[in-house]
């Protein structure tokens, strides 16, 4: 069962959460313990020695050391962290061995989302669906900066970084939704690169893998497109109220020519449109950054055409 | 009645070239004084500013750009323009020589060149901020730094200048405590803040130059096109990272050491007690420099180094530690049986005390491994290295100047605005961090513009610890400067001290000393009849 939050703690979803929040609640009480011992001085101290009214200014007491003091005072403490280091080694280790068995995801993190791939072909943006006590082992790379993966409730995270693989994995324990953040700094977007973790039985999540691996195939082009709009965050940088995010809005700007950085206009159709998925560079909208990322080998054809037949439809 | 000394180095020459210009080491000391104390206040403002935004989640005062720009320039302002001078650069340029009995430090003009190298340093950063400023974090990381369209360049230009200047007080501290001690003051009758400084200026020495190359790369990377760190061009990222850690963690202690030799003269006199310790707290001091240059990795616990590195750098962060916490029991065993009083200074040093306990202990939660991996990039950190930097460094910082204010200036503060002021800023500094801890370890990442509902109400009492911090500030501002022309004439030792420079007028003449002082007794003889301590 998940553990339950605390004052300090968020509850913990993963199989190691529980071992996390046993050496954190360890250092908790130890540190109250410790502190409490120099504040106990102080005060105690502050009282009995203060100056008082009166008091003749005579010399004080010449204490300049005493050894055995020192050796208890320096000995106990080291004792305790050398304690604390091997067991904070120990849950190290088992954060880092994979299980051989886990179901591996591949995970890519991009100025200012998440996809995941799915070896059976399915492929989410900002969402990652899990089955509940199965080992999961993620692969993650960047496409630009580095981010920096992070489920609270799972008590996991790693860099995510743009020219190697880096690997997290844990065991998520019951069905639940958790917050992904990322914590390493990227930019405008940073505090926006959030996703969710859901965790779902085993049998839910087979069907769940099979209508993702071909999603759409029931729906009208728009319809998929107004998903896809979603799912794939480009709402995350382009408004459909005319107003200017990231991106400038898409709302009835279709067939309507639009400014371009190096000059000229184009008018806004299929083709351009595909062109601003595919490779949003080549072609840069006046007054914006040239910050949108590319789509290529996320979106499959049959989706970038129901993008397409969405934004058209927005007239 | 005490009076101020007709001719003093305050007024032994005239003009604003006899200031900018001037070689004694006390004028050099206020120089820096006032500039830091400048870069305090813009950062400060910038701090404000980043709760204000962070009062709720969403937009309240600026966009997402602005705010990184905001929470990067107050980093950086306070770590680079503020913290690293503060303590050595001022109050140590100030002191120093008259502690060990001397007329100036040993390079003069290399003393004057170090405010002007940063002064210039500063330029540059300030330039930046006009350029559009800088939205990297004040840790440049790569490859964002290479790319971000904001004015990297000058901003660590600045750093790389601002680098010399420490190098610069370093070198010249090191030569000054080696050649110009008073005959008779051996190396372990020197005030523990003079080993404070020296174990800092070893840092400062031998690691500033990395960072300094750490920037030119990142300059250069960004100019010429040389992949260093971009692995778009060939480089490594997390070679970056460990370049950068490899300087500033070394620089933490840059930061805290001369707060510990500040908190060591502090609670000796105002218990009137010889210190505790001595020789422990003398060697931890270089202890603590040497190991520091050795456990840089535990910031790069999730950076994709290996599990192998991480495991030696856990190791060695806890064993920094050790030094540290014997100086905590220290300082407590000093107070044992001595005649305590309570003045501002004081109040300071038991404020640090409570504070880098605090600061100290959640340090062995991040050094921890498994604890470290849930807990690094959130607030928890920023929490920790508050409480290590402002509750240790510049609670140290705010004692000090407290404690010399009287010997700088000769003049006294009103001691009751100063204790209101005190508590404003200890309780206010509480409210703004503690809950950091908390917002943290319950999952919050740093360095985010907008956050989850969950975490406002703790966000909003932060804020709020940060206007009260602000009111401390703000009533300090007023209560020294008021003094510095009506406050009233101090004496020459108004707390009953016996280190060296209590033993010349206040203010102190040009060469320090009337007469050349001769070494008679040591710095913690309380437990002596030593006449000097009845001026
Ligand atoms: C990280 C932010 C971001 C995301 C995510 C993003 N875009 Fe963009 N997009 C931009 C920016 C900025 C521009 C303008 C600059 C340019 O043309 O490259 C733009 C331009 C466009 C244009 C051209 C608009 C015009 O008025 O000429 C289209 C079409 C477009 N995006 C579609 C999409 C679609 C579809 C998605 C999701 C699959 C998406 N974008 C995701 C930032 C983003
Ligand atoms: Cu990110």
């Amino acid at each position: 069962m998940d553990t339950t939050a605390t004052l300090f703690l968020p509850p913990g979803g993963s199989t190691i959460a529980g071992e996390v929040d046993a050496l954190f609640y360890f250092l908790v009480y130890a540190s109250i313990v410790m502190f409490g011992i120099v504040l106990a001085g102080m005060i105690f101290f502050g009282l009995r020695y203060r100056h008082r009214q009166g008091d003749a200014a005579a010399p004080t007491a010449g204490i300049s050391h005493n050894t055995k003091l020192e050796l208890t005072w320096s000995i106990i403490p080291t004792i305790l962290v050398v304690i604390v280091f091997f067991w904070g080694f120990n849950v190290y280790l088992k954060m880092n061995v994979v299980p051989k068995d886990a179901m591996e995801i591949k995970v890519t993190g991009q100025k200012w989302f998440w996809t995941f791939d799915y070896p059976e072909g399915a492929n989410t943006v900002n969402e990652l669906v899990i089955p509940a006590g199965k080992p999961v082992k993620l692969l993650m790379s960047s496409k630009d900066v580095i981010h920096s993966f992070f489920v609270p409730d799972f008590r996991v995270k790693m860099d995510v970084l743009p020219n190697r693989y880096t690997i997290v994995w844990f065991e998520a324990k019951r069905e639940g939704t958790h917050n992904l953040f990322c914590t390493e700094f990227c930019g405008t977007g940073h505090s926006s690169m959030i996703g969710t973790v859901r965790v779902v039985p085993e049998r839910e999540y087979a069907e769940w893998l099979e209508t993702a691996s071909n999603v759409g195939s029931d729906l009208a082009p728009e319809q998929y497109g107004e998903r896809l709009f979603v799912s794939k965050a480009c709402v995350t940088c382009h408004s459909l109220e005319g107003k200017s995010v990231v991106g400038p809005p898409l709302n009835g700007v279709f067939g309507k020519p639009v400014a371009l950085t190096s000059g000229g206009t184009v008018i806004i159709d299929e083709n351009y449109i595909r062109e601003s998925i595919l490779e949003p560079q080549a072609s840069v909208v006046a007054g914006y950054q040239p910050v949108m990322p590319t789509y290529q080998g996320i979106l499959k054809d049959r989706e970038i055409d129901a993008l397409v037949a969405y934004i058209k439809s927005l007239q | 009645m005490n009076t101020i000394p007709e001719k003093n180095f305050l007024n032994a020459t005239r003009g604003w070239k006899s200031w900018l210009f001037t070689l004694d080491h006390k004028r050099i000391g206020v120089l820096y004084l006032f500039s830091i104390m400048a870069a305090f206040l813009v950062g400060g403002v910038f701090a404000i500013l980043i709760r204000l935004e962070l009062l709720g989640p969403g937009r309240n005062l600026m966009e997402a750009d602005t705010y990184n720009q905001v929470f990067t320039l107050h980093g950086a302002i306070m770590i680079f323009l503020f913290i690293i001078p503060s303590i050595p650069a001022a109050l140590g340029n100030f002191l120093l020589p008259q502690m060990i009995g001397a007329k100036d430090v040993a390079f003069p003009r290399l003393n004057l060149a170090s405010w002007w190298v940063y002064i210039l340093g500063s330029i540059f950063a300030v330039i930046s901020i006009a350029m559009g400023s800088v939205d990297t974090g004040w840790t440049f990381y790569t490859p964002y730094a290479t790319e971000t369209q904001t004015s990297v360049i000058s901003m660590t230009l600045g750093v790389f200048i601002l680098g010399f200047s420490s190098i610069f007080t370093g070198l010249n501290f090191i030569v000054t405590i080696h050649k110009m001690r008073l005959p008779g003051q051996t190396w372990f009758r020197m005030p523990l803040f003079v080993w404070g400084l020296y174990a800092t200026a070893i840092i400062q020495v031998l690691a500033t130059p990395v960072l300094g190359i750490t920037m030119v790369l990142l300059i250069l990377e960004r100019v010429a096109g040389i992949g260093i760190f971009d692995p778009a061009m060939g480089g490594d990222p997390v070679l970056y990272q460990h370049f950068f850690w490899f300087y500033s963690h070394p620089a933490v202690y840059i930061m805290i050491l001369p707060g510990m030799g500040i908190i060591s003269e502090l609670i000796s006199t105002f218990s009137k007690k010889r210190i505790f310790g001595y020789t422990a707290i003398a060697y931890s001091s270089l202890a603590i420099a040497f190991i520091s240059f050795l456990v840089w990795g535990h910031h790069m616990f999730v950076s994709g180094q290996s599990q192998l590195a991480a495991t030696i750098f856990s190791f060695l962060t806890f064993l920094v530690g050790i030094p540290s916490g014997i100086k905590i029991f220290n300082w407590l065993a000093t107070m044992y049986k001595g005649r305590i009083t309570f003045e501002t200074p004081m109040l300071y040093a038991l404020s640090f005390l409570f504070l880098f306990t605090i600061g100290g202990l959640t340090g062995i939660f991040l050094g921890a491994l498994a604890v470290d991996i849930h807990l690094h990039d959130t607030y928890f950190v920023v929490a920790h290295f508050h409480y290590v930097m402002v509750g240790g460094t510049v609670m140290a910082f705010l004692g000090g100047i407290h404690y010399w204010w009287p010997k700088i200036w000769g003049r006294m503060y009103s001691e009751f605005w100063a204790k209101i002021a005190a508590a404003f800023v200890f309780v206010g500094f509480n409210m703004t961090f503690f809950t950091q801890f908390i917002l943290g370890s319950q999952g919050m990442p740093r360095r985010y513009y907008t956050y989850m509902d969950q975490y406002q109400p703790l966000h909003a009492f932060s804020s709020v610890g940060s206007w009260v911090m602000a009111v401390g500030f703000i009533i300090m501002g007023v209560y020294l400067f008021h003094s510095i022309k009506r406050g009233r004439p101090a004496g020459n030792n108004p707390w009953g001290a016996l280190t060296l420079e209590w033993e010349t007028t206040s203010p102190p003449p040009t060469e320090n000393f009337v007469e050349t002082p001769k070494f008679s007794h040591g710095p913690y003889d309380y437990d002596k009849n030593v006449p000097e301590r009845t001026i």
